[in-house]
């Protein structure tokens, strides 16, 4: 029987059906069509898949559609504001940090849930909290990079604003 | 086209952002799994449980007969090639083994060979139906590891291979598919002269391209059998002629459409699923969509060759290398065809050495058909060379990069492998290491600082480009090759060079098979070289076109129009008169029609490629662990067109190098069943394992490019296992000379060595 699940998307309200064993990985794939998070082991361990659930980043593929009733979740379509980009993004585009750009949206929601609270990450805060996610192509540098360029940006920004 | 005063280019050597940039860091590109069709059929693989055995029934009816399911189809439903049709122009691939490893015919000869496909109304379904596919085996005796595959008494996979390269020809069947032997001046000679002599073994293990996004495709077939496939891959064209050879029908009734590719380093160069996706669609009339699983991609798909290697070299007492002389076993896998041809051409190419003997031997054994991995073969021939070298600084008490400095090729040294070198830099990546601070920085207790050096030949290759002129003045350029790494970027920079206008007027793109000429796949370090080498003419005779229409406009002879920066300029009355690419573009009806430029060439001159890596480590004397402190990849990259893109190839590449030096293996179990077929338990490197990868682009211009392109993407992943093992031997005092350096590994010699010191 399928379940009648009710979630918010990137603060939208939104509905689905689904099988009580699929996942929420196959769910935002394949009912949704939000494929900016991709499947690379479907096992936990590449992070391709990484969203945030209630605030809380999670690889997709190892939560079940079920367990997202009235959940908030945030997934890479939801990162940029409009045709802004958000300051990751943005640092990505500029260091060359991506070269295939599977593991893009999954490194890219990885780093917002660290700099959301963690606003200035040293660089190896900044290498074990994106442990979980693999690239194979670039060898991290310009990924970690860009993310420290990205919370350096973020902060200036901020700080700017408040003074 | 013209550098600047200071020597640079206008476009060339800048960093724009990438143009496919926007859509890769939202969401919005599309990858093979991410494309669908609304009434599309999901397919699912049946795979062999057994490394070997023998097929003795299979039977489909009852899976056909679940609800949901629409087709299924197994190797009798592919065309028999024969013998005389398995090769093209008597070149590998063999499209005979190619169609029985996509398809089993009589035996499974690894765990995951495909024994038949499933397309249903979904994913489950498909699944329960491979469930009810009744196969009867016999389960045959199996074989894994190169040496054991090679011994007299080994289970044989295939009955009629007999080894190719032996005179007279063997009369028993064996595993070992060719010998090959590369002579060079007189090996015993050079070793007579040796003061040294090191002789050495060295193994090291299978490691997959690791690619993150698995293999998926999407084929749909009309009722008239036109038939389309939208896949990722790292050429559309090979898929096209894979495809067409496999089903045998003509190329002209199958359109290929490249999808965005999450990353194929050599691994997407052939195909899996695509023909058997086509075979659903044409059965069920519908489209079928097929994805693999991880493990799917481990047990089925790649990976780059095992080996053992026997290696031995003579040097004069002043390190003067004077002779080499090796043998390579590679494992092809099930099927023959690894690279170690390309491992016996490349081990010693760096060094100019009078006497040089190479013998491979390709050996099939019941593990998944190699496929290509970046530098095919040479990683692991030039870490067993690079660690003899090594070895032999450390007996003569030398700077091993002085020692790499005494014997280095140079332009004119005249290879191991038959050409002369010409207009190469390996010395200056040498010396640009002796240079670099990392190599002065000092080393604490337990650390250890290891170079080596690694060649590739580069390739160039058949390449098509379409520029076309927008109405507006902006330019389209259309090349047929996946960007795996950012080489949109690049041909818009060299296309914007010529023609003198920003880059961002220029939009590149990718087109299906049907939309331009045909061009070699995305391989062998070859798309900046030679497609930017058609975009490059293409943009020339776009000039001159542009050129020919302003002549007709102004009604003055075409010699007496110059171009500069993105206008026609001509002295006119001595008045210097002006047409924009803008207004030559808005007029091209009243000249001539739209304006445009098509360029297919067969690209000669790639320049050969040579790095030089250092890296420090420190090795746990508790664990065994080994932690890579600094590290730095030198390369000459001829020209970087985008040094963004250029640092990441060299960044990408030492760091997939470093996994196989230190963690990447397959474990198997007494069946020959992979024990890891995921990326929990087959561990590549991730961010945490890491320091930055400092980088160095040595720039010497090859110069039959215009640009001074050479391939960069495959020499940086050939030092790392050299420059790895040799930091490791002299942190813990011995030397390292199997791989992975594992923990236990490592733990396990330096206990030896201590037992031994005492």
């Amino acid at each position: 029987m399928k379940q009648h699940i009710c979630t918010h998307i990137n603060g939208e309200a939104t509905e689905f059906l689904c099988d009580a064993a699929d996942t929420l990985l196959q769910v935002l794939r394949d009912n949704l069509r939000l494929t900016g998070t991709k499947e690379g082991c479907g096992t936990g361990d590449c992070g391709a898949c990484s969203v945030m659930l209630n605030d809380r980043l999670v690889c997709s593929c190892l939560v079940l559609a079920v367990e997202a009733q009235h959940s908030q979740i945030e997934t890479v379509e939801g990162l940029a504001n409009g045709d802004s980009l958000h300051p990751l993004q943005q640092a990505f585009l500029d260091h060359a940090a991506l070269q295939c750009g599977i593991c893009t949206p999954g490194l890219l929601v990885a780093a917002k849930a660290l700099l959301d609270h963690n606003p200035s990450p040293s660089e190896s805060e900044v290498r074990f909290w994106i442990a979980g996610n693999l690239c194979r192509c670039t060898g991290y540098d310009k990924i970690v990079r860009a993310i420290l360029a990205a919370a350096d940006n973020m902060r200036t920004t901020h700080d700017g604003a408040q003074s | 086209m013209s550098r600047s005063p200071n020597g640079s280019w206008r476009s060339v050597g800048t960093r724009p952002v990438r143009p496919d940039g926007i859509d890769k860091v939202t969401g919005r590109a599309v990858f093979s799994a991410d494309f669908n069709l609304p009434d599309a059929l999901q397919g699912a693989v049946l795979r062999s449980p057994f490394a070997h055995a023998r097929i003795l029934r299979m039977d489909t009816a009852r899976a056909l007969a679940l609800p949901g399911v629409k087709a299924i189809i197994t190797a009798s439903d592919l065309p028999e090639i024969t013998e005389d049709q398995a090769l093209i122009n008597g070149q590998p691939p063999d499209f005979r083994d190619m169609s029985a490893n996509i398809l089993a015919r009589t035996k499974v000869l690894y765990e995951g060979h495909a024994l038949a496909a499933v397309a249903a109304v979904d994913a489950k379904t498909a699944e329960q139906a491979l469930a009810l596919i009744d196969v009867e085996y016999e389960v045959l005796p199996h074989v894994i590891d190169v040496q054991q595959a090679m011994a007299p008494d080994a289970p044989v996979l295939h009955d009629s291979l007999i080894t190719q390269g032996i005179t007279p020809a063997p009369s028993r069947p064996s595993n070992i598919a060719s010998r090959h032997e590369q002579v060079h001046g007189d090996v015993e000679q050079g070793f007579a002269q040796a003061d040294i002599i090191l002789t050495e073994e060295f193994t090291t293990q299978p490691v997959h391209q690791g690619y993150i996004e698995p293999h998926a495709c999407m084929a749909r077939v009309a009722s008239d059998g036109q038939t389309d496939i939208w896949c990722s891959s790292q050429g559309q064209f090979m898929v096209r002629a894979y495809c067409a050879r496999l089903l045998d029908m003509p190329l002209s009734r199958i359109r290929v459409t490249p999808l965005e590719i999450g990353g194929g380093f050599g691994g997407k160069t052939t195909v899996y699923l695509e023909p058997l996706a086509v075979l659903l669609a044409r059965r069920s009339g519908r489209p079928v969509k097929i994805q693999m699983s991880r493990a799917d991609v481990f047990r089925a798909t790649g990976p780059a060759s095992g080996s053992y290697i026997s290696m031995k070299i003579g040097a004069l007492n002043d390190g003067t290398l004077v002779a080499a002389q090796g043998i390579l076993c590679y494992q092809a896998g099930a099927f023959p065809g690894s690279p170690v041809r390309l491992g016996c051409m490349t081990a010693f190419a760096p060094y100019d050495i009078a006497n040089v003997k190479m013998i491979g031997y390709d050996v099939v054994v019941n593990r998944p058909k190699s496929a290509a991995y970046r530098a095919p073969g040479a990683p692991m021939a030039s870490f067993a060379a690079e660690s003899l070298i090594d070895m032999l600084a450390q007996r003569l008490g030398m700077d091993p990069l002085e020692l790499r400095i005494r014997n280095a090729a140079r332009d004119g040294t005249r290879t191991a492998y038959g050409p002369r070198f010409k207009e190469i830099g390996y010395l200056q990546t040498l010396q640009a290491a002796q240079a670099h601070p990392h190599y002065s920085a000092p080393l604490g207790q337990h650390q250890g600082r290891g170079v080596a050096s690694g060649f590739w030949f580069n390739m160039g290759g058949q390449s098509s480009a379409a520029l076309t002129l927008n109405e507006d003045g902006t330019v389209m350029v259309t090349t047929a090759n996946p960007d795996i790494g950012g080489s949109r970027a690049s041909m818009a920079l060299m296309a914007a060079e010529v023609l003198e206008i920003d880059v961002d007027r220029v939009r590149p793109e990718i087109a299906d098979t049907s939309s331009i000429a045909y061009s070699d796949l995305t391989g062998g370090s070859r798309v900046t070289f030679a497609v930017g080498m058609a975009v490059t003419q293409a943009a020339t005779e776009l000039v001159a076109s542009l050129q020919q229409r302003a002549a007709t406009l102004w009604d003055i002879p075409v010699d007496q129009i110059d171009w500069r920066e993105g206008c026609a300029v001509a002295s006119i009355d001595g008045k210097q008169e002006i047409l924009s690419l803008s207004s030559l573009a808005a007029q091209a009806g009243k000249t001539g029609g739209p304006i445009a430029a098509h360029v297919s060439i067969n690209a000669q001159g790639a320049g050969p490629g040579f790095g030089t890596h250092i890296c420090d480590v420190e090795v746990d004397p508790d664990t065994g662990r080994v932690t890579v402190l600094r590290y730095t990849a030198i390369q000459d990259v001829g020209t970087a067109v985008h040094p963004s893109y250029v640092e990441g190839q060299l960044q990408g590449g030492a760091v997939q190098g470093i996994g196989w030096a230190l963690n990447e293996a397959y474990q198997y179990d007494d069946n020959g069943a992979q024990l890891n077929p995921g990326f929990l338990d087959y561990r590549v490197p991730v961010a945490s394992d890491l320091p930055m990868i400092d980088t160095v682009l040595v720039e010497v211009p090859n110069p039959r490019h215009p640009f001074g392109v050479r391939g960069v993407g495959e020499v940086p992943i050939i030092p790392p296992l050299g420059a790895v093992a040799n930091a490791v031997s002299r942190a813990t005092g011995t030397r390292h000379v199997d791989l992975p350096m594992s923990p236990p590994v490592v733990l396990r010699a330096i206990q030896r060595a201590a037992r031994r010191r005492r």
